[in-house]
């Protein structure tokens, strides 16, 4: 091969490599601000969706010991989400659940009241069930109307709840911590009491025994 | 001299070159090319929408400086050039959708990373972009991608009115075609309904054009 020919090459892809870099760059920092408010804007939606009445969110890290206060929204690790009424009264913390559902993980966020002791709303973050049965999960009022006052109360010594949130039996009037899960989708309504029962099991008892660590400024 | 050559030599017409994408050589429904988008986003005529915008920048775009820079592409590397091309504008589009919105990002997916390996994209560029002029390759780019997103169109919409039985769901447009009594037939929206759609969709393009021809060699 020629020597001028190997030259060429070089010089066309690192040109067009150069070229392309700067292009992303532009791009990318055009837009990186407007992603983050999104991003912000979804989450405070959905934190919003799951406390009723909220109207301030604050963004809590959870530790070994407890909830820290968390300014940046960037920081990674598991996060609770905090929402007040305007006169900055804790309604209800914002927790994150997932669980495997049909065919791929199902997350979802759900609110709870720590002082009701109840789950008081649910939201399906992501899922892909099938269109049209597992994906009722999303859009079934019937089935949302189960997470208005679902009975999550902590056991005696504080350290897992007093009965574990599950299916009720086909037919059976659903006890205050049952779920009546949706005909033909029984494998997705399955999947999001797992889901919750799993992160309440575990996010309840400690919400509880930290409350007085979430404040609103 | 092959007739292609000749063909080119004499140079078609712009509107001809615009219009070869749109029907003649329609990528999906003649040429078949860049099924995997097809087939993964017509579920609702939202998701095709912002599909067949964001092919269409990239095209555009990539097929613009392809025919820039032609001439200054050794042939061995010409390839790997396209690709890097090409991967640009899609992260580009990656990016500017995410800013538009997070929803249609999420809707779409990774088909969007995909569009790099699009062969309608890379086709274009190899068949007609590095061989012609900026202003025509822009003019193929665009009645390609319209060509294209018609397609995605044809689908999407069938796909969305039997399998949800609207139009412009998750949009503020959506509109509801039947009473609330109305059975979706979920399986439109799973991808073996995209490949029914697209059965129907494809025959009935080759009756026609099967019936042009025969009126063709009649009158002749």
């Amino acid at each position: 091969m020629p020597k001028n020919d190997w030259f060429a090459m070089v010089r066309t892809l690192g040109m067009v490599s150069l070229l392309s870099g700067v292009l992303i760059v532009m791009a990318y920092e055009g837009t990186a601000a407007r992603i983050a408010w999104n991003k912000q804007q979804a989450t405070e939606a959905a934190v919003f969706a799951v406390i009723p009445g909220a109207v301030q969110k604050a963004t809590f890290a959870v530790g070994q010991d407890g909830f820290t206060r968390l300014e940046n929204h960037d920081e990674k690790g598991p996060k609770v989400y905090a929402g007040f009424d305007a006169s900055g009264t804790l309604l209800g913390v914002a927790l994150e659940a997932s669980a495997q559902g049909y065919q791929d993980t199902i997350r979802a966020l759900y609110g709870y009241d720590p002082v009701k002791q109840c789950i008081i709303g649910m939201k399906v973050l992501e899922n892909r069930e099938t269109p049209g049965l597992g994906s009722k999960i999303v859009t079934s009022e019937e089935f949302l109307k189960n997470f208005g006052a679902l009975n999550v109360s902590v056991n005696a010594d504080g350290s897992a709840l007093e009965h574990p949130i599950e299916l009720s039996k086909r037919g059976m009037k659903p006890e205050s911590w049952q779920i009546d899960g949706i005909s033909g989708a029984t494998v997705s309504s399955k999947a999001v009491a797992r889901a919750l029962n799993e992160s309440a099991q575990r996010m309840a008892p400690l919400v509880k025994k930290h409350l007085d660590q979430f404040t609103v400024k | 001299m092959t007739i292609e050559q000749q063909k080119f030599s004499r140079g078609p017409s712009d509107l001809s070159t615009f219009l070869n994408g749109l029907w003649r050589e329609n990528p999906v429904f003649v040429m078949v090319l860049g099924m995997c988008p097809v087939l993964a986003v017509t579920n609702a005529v939202v998701n095709a929408i912002s599909m067949g915008l964001a092919t269409t920048f990239v095209l555009v775009c990539s097929s613009a400086l392809v025919a820039m820079l032609h001439n200054f592409i050794p042939k061995q590397v010409r390839i790997a050039t396209y690709i890097v091309i090409i991967a640009t504008f899609v992260t580009i589009v990656d990016y500017v959708i995410q800013a538009i919105s997070l929803k249609i990002y999420g809707a779409l997916g990774a088909y969007i990373q995909l569009i790099v390996v699009n062969c309608i994209i890379l086709g274009r560029a190899e068949a007609f972009a590095g061989k012609n002029t900026v202003r025509k390759s822009i003019l193929d780019a665009f009645g390609m991608s319209i060509g294209f997103t018609f397609a995605l169109l044809c689908l999407a919409s069938v796909r969305e009115i039997l399998g949800n039985g609207t139009l412009f769901c998750n949009t503020p447009f959506v509109i509801h075609l039947f009473g609330p009594h109305f059975e979706p037939w979920a399986i439109m929206l799973l991808p073996p309904g995209g490949f029914f759609v697209l059965a129907f969709w494809l025959l009935l393009f080759a009756w026609i054009r099967q019936r042009k021809t025969s009126k063709g060699t009649l009158t002749s």
